[in-house]
């Protein structure tokens, strides 16, 4: 098959949103004034497990300057075991709600449990101090081991197995036959601290509740109907009732998908008559939102002696946080997911502790998992003797290989990510000197479908108008744009995206899960392939023909030629308008490879790690704007190298976060960090017609493998705690 | 709640006057007082750096700072860096070298980076990334900012060069 050729894709024009962030217009969603605005404040538990015994909310009340005051009570009233679902699995209604304001036992220190609309944001904090909660303190526990113990305090009553919130089996081949034709047999267990996803800007909502019902939603999302849809869910009204308007996002990496204030702004904005604008401090960002789970994760891996791995067997529990939901099921989807193995057995446990409920942090779940898979895998090459990434080629998945949760995979790009990396220049660079150490590992990581819907209208100079409902988090209106111009025969300037509200535009699921340039961008493709439709019929009534041709721009037929703009100024000339829309909703479609070479330094005396060198390398299918497809990748290399040697919650013996600062969880600077080597390798994804795979997430995924590894080689240590700071390495 | 200050500053430029209460912060008042939503409140505690102004002839993080204590002296925020309808190299520069993802933090890294320019107008790597250190970006790992201050010295000395 040649390789197609293309006029924009590939190319890296400005995007479309740029002028405005960098001159301080674009507007994010604490930027948001309102007449009669009024401001609110949230009141956190200081107890990690707790039962509420009474609130007390009357001095509050009381303040001067104060509009309103909301607690669990003020939530419309609703069955205990009632379900809901709104496009990301069933939930329990009283789970939804309990997070947002505590009903019954604070879970977590942190956790919500009343909140103030107030003259201004420091009234309403001095307002929420007034706020008199008689708790009773009960006994915490804040690991998945410690949870699963027998006698462990237990959170929920209505969990049948104690602590253990789900249970995810998964069993392929004969696994002790498989042990049996091992001739080399490593297991290694490995622990990961709870981190969180560090975006910048916290969580806000401002939300007007108004006298005919409806209510109005401004907020920093992911997923404006996903917003949608919880607070209706939450509120008990029908999802028409809310409009959710989505502001400018400062940062999300799957932690801005849940919903937290909006519910509760609504529920004072119902209270005050005016609108409400909730923003989190740092610390509640920290303590009230959630981080993805900590972890202890158990990996075996036989091989036979040319390195083909005979069985493999993973035990995985997750802390779930308060509520259920931690990310196992998709840690013990991606635990072996990079190889081709026949036996197989993966156990995953889904564990609640008094913790944050935990939320998707890019590749949710993946990298605690291939964090054990890796290091064995590092273990056995060198025991072998082999080249770590030749014992990765001897066992990479491929077109068909089966994975362990069921689907076979299409093409794909395991292979040709391993021999990027072999190939690399990095990878055949000597170390600069003692103490030095290089680690490999590779990743893998889904490309979600959902549904998106996008509108392509023409005006009459010839640029194209592109609604789209995906909140734009890192240049997905200037990669969705590219897709049109691609197919429309234009520049990427021609087209104007906007991202509207959920009353503006048909249902689109999150921006997450690696989907946006992939799904959304098949909604616009398919939107423009409409409009080009359209337009050769208007040229077909100009020229009195049957048949027009459609390339490059330029509409012709028996001699006849127009180009986009000359036929788009006729349109009014020849039946009006031409705006087409479009929905999708793709399945079973590509996923996205990614590995990482890590060159570092240990200082022996301090144990101070420093990154020398890193090469990202991914499979994006087709990049569509290889600037901002390098930008995931160095992105989400740099957390995973905060991940695996800083970050982590210091939690106490009472549950309280210690940390819960950018001071004290210290996320990696610009001064921490090298530049981030990228190589992009492009195996077209078959599920989409210009190749695209998402790229946001697997590029988390090595970067934890890839430093333990690097860490072992420098050190000689084969450490098995997650973050490997000085104190792990130095075995303090 | 205590009685408001008449404060009497320069921003961008211009001659402001706000009130504000003696407690809120510069960020506060240029945010919520003056309309100027262009810094932006990371943390609160001068760890993020989203709120970086200048001040007088030094950056500070304005969540740090008090609004009373601006009385007097001059400001740039984000907004007074481009000329009318130019923009500043940095800020084309940024734009070029796909440095932001989100663009939260954009703000706090162009005052930072252009208060860098001012005192070495040619950084290495290691002095951009020692001024930078003070603001935070979870998006792009910072190669591309780093890049973007680079690309905007070398047009910025070029362009100061063509003009001698």
């Amino acid at each position: 098959m040649s390789t197609p050729t293309y006029n924009v894709i590939g190319t890296r024009p400005i995007r479309h949103d740029g002028a405005d962030k960098v001159t301080g217009r674009a507007l994010y969603g604490a930027d948001l004034q309102l007449a009669r605005l009024v401001h609110g404040a949230i009141l956190r538990s200081p107890h990690a497990h707790a039962r509420i015994l009474r609130i007390d909310t009357s001095k509050a009340e009381a303040l001067p300057g104060v509009f309103a005051v909301v607690t669990a009570a003020d939530f419309p009233p609703a069955p205990a075991d009632k379900i809901v679902d709104f496009g990301e699995g069933d939930t329990l209604l009283s789970s939804l709600r309990g997070n947002i304001l505590a009903s019954g036992k604070v879970l977590y220190s942190g956790h919500a449990v009343a909140a103030v609309a107030a003259v201004n944001a420091h009234v309403a904090a001095e307002a929420a101090a007034l706020i008199d909660v008689e708790y009773e303190v009960l006994p915490c526990v804040l690991t998945a081991p410690a949870a699963m113990a027998p006698g462990a305090p237990i959170l929920h009553d209505h969990l049948p197995n104690g602590n253990i919130a789900e249970t995810v089996r998964y069993e392929m081949g004969d696994l002790a036959a498989g042990f049996a034709q091992a001739s080399l047999i490593v297991e290694r267990e490995l622990d990961t601290a709870t981190v969180h996803q560090g975006y910048i800007e916290p969580q806000n909502a401002t939300a007007f509740w108004s006298t005919d019902g409806r209510i109005q939603i401004w907020c920093s999302t992911q997923g404006s109907f996903v917003a949608r849809d919880a607070t209706a869910a939450v509120l008990d009204l029908p999802v028409s009732h809310v409009k959710v308007t989505p502001m400018e996002i400062g940062g999300g990496f799957g932690g801005k998908i849940n919903v937290y204030l909006e519910p509760v702004a609504a529920l004072l904005s119902k209270k005050a008559g005016r609108p409400v604008k909730l923003v989190m401090s740092r610390r509640d960002v920290f303590t009230g939102t959630g981080p993805t789970p900590g972890s202890r994760v158990r990996v075996k891996i036989g091989v036979n002696p040319e390195g083909k791995i005979t069985a493999a067997q993973a035990w995985l529990a997750y802390e779930a946080g308060a509520y259920p939901g931690a990310m196992v099921v998709p840690g013990a989807m991606t635990v072996f997911a990079c190889y081709d193995i026949e036996n197989i057995l993966i156990e995953g446990y889904d564990v609640v502790v008094n913790k944050p409920s935990t939320a998707a942090y890019r590749a949710p779940g993946a990298p605690n998992s291939a964090l054990a898979t890796e290091t064995v895998l590092d273990e056995i090459a060198e025991k072998l003797g082999l080249d770590p990434l030749t014992l990765r080629l001897r066992n990479a998945a491929h077109e068909g290989t089966r994975r362990a949760d069921g689907p076979r995979y299409k093409r794909i790009g395991c292979v040709e990510v391993l021999e990027a990396m072999q190939a690399s220049p990095h990878y055949n660079a000597p170390l600069p000197g003692p103490h030095c150490g290089r680690g490999v590992a590779i990743g893998f990581w889904f490309n979600v479908g959902l549904p998106s819907s996008a509108t392509l209208s023409v005006n009459a100079d010839g640029t194209v108008n592109l609604i789209e409902g995906s909140t734009d988090i890192g240049g997905s209106r200037a990669s969705l744009a590219m897709q049109a111009a691609e197919v429309l025969g234009l520049r990427a300037e021609d087209i104007h995206p906007t991202v509207v509200d959920t009353d503006s535009v048909g249902y689109t699921g999150v921006t997450g899960g690696s989907r946006t340039t992939f799904s959304t961008g098949l909604a616009v493709h398919d939107a423009a392939q409409l409009v080009i439709a359209q337009m050769k019929a208007r040229a077909a009534r100009l020229w009195a023909v049957d048949h027009v041709d459609f390339a490059n721009g330029v509409f012709s037929a028996n001699g006849n030629s127009l180009s986009f703009a000359e036929l788009a100024a006729q349109l009014g000339a020849t039946g009006g308008p031409v705006s087409c829309s479009a929905t999708v909703n793709p399945k079973g479609v590509g996923g996205s490879f990614a590995g990482l070479i890590t060159d570092l330094h240990v200082d022996p005396e301090t144990g101070k790690t420093t990154v020398l060198r890193v090469t990202s390398v991914q499979d994006a299918g087709k990049a569509i704007h290889p600037a901002y497809v390098e930008g995931q990748m160095q992105g989400g290399t740099a957390q995973g190298l905060g991940w695996a040697l800083n970050e982590e919650y210091f939690m106490d013996a009472d549950g309280d976060m210690r940390n819960g600062s950018y001071l004290d969880y210290r996320m990696p600077t610009a001064l921490d960090l090298p530049m981030i080597e990228t190589i992009i390798v492009e195996v077209p994804n078959p599920g989409h017609p210009f190749g695209v795979r998402g790229v946001g997430e697997a590029n988390i995924v090595p970067p934890l493998p890839s430093v333990a590894n690097a860490l072992y080689r420098a050190t000689g240590k084969r450490l098995n705690r997650v973050p490997m700071n000085p104190a792990t390495i130095l075995g303090l | 709640m205590s009685a408001k200050v008449q404060v009497q500053t320069t921003i961008n430029n211009e001659p402001v006057e706000f009130l504000c209460e003696p407690r809120q912060s510069l960020l506060e008042c240029l945010r919520d007082i003056v309309g100027l939503t262009g810094a932006k409140e990371g943390c609160g505690d001068g760890n993020c750096g989203s709120c970086t102004v200048r001040l007088g002839d030094r950056i500070v993080t304005s969540c740090l700072v008090l609004g009373v204590e601006a009385a007097g002296q001059s400001i740039t925020t984000v907004e007074g860096l481009a000329h009318g309808n130019t923009l500043h190299p940095l800020q084309k520069a940024f734009l070029e070298n796909a440095a932001l993802q989100c663009g939260i933090c954009t703000p706090g890294f162009l005052i930072a980076a252009d208060a860098l320019l001012q005192k070495h107008p040619q950084p290495t790597e290691e002095q951009t990334r020692f001024w930078l250190a003070n603001n935070l970006c979870r998006c792009t790992g910072y190669d591309k900012i780093i890049r973007a201050v680079q690309a905007a010295a070398h047009e910025i000395n070029a362009n100061s060069g063509a003009a001698q």
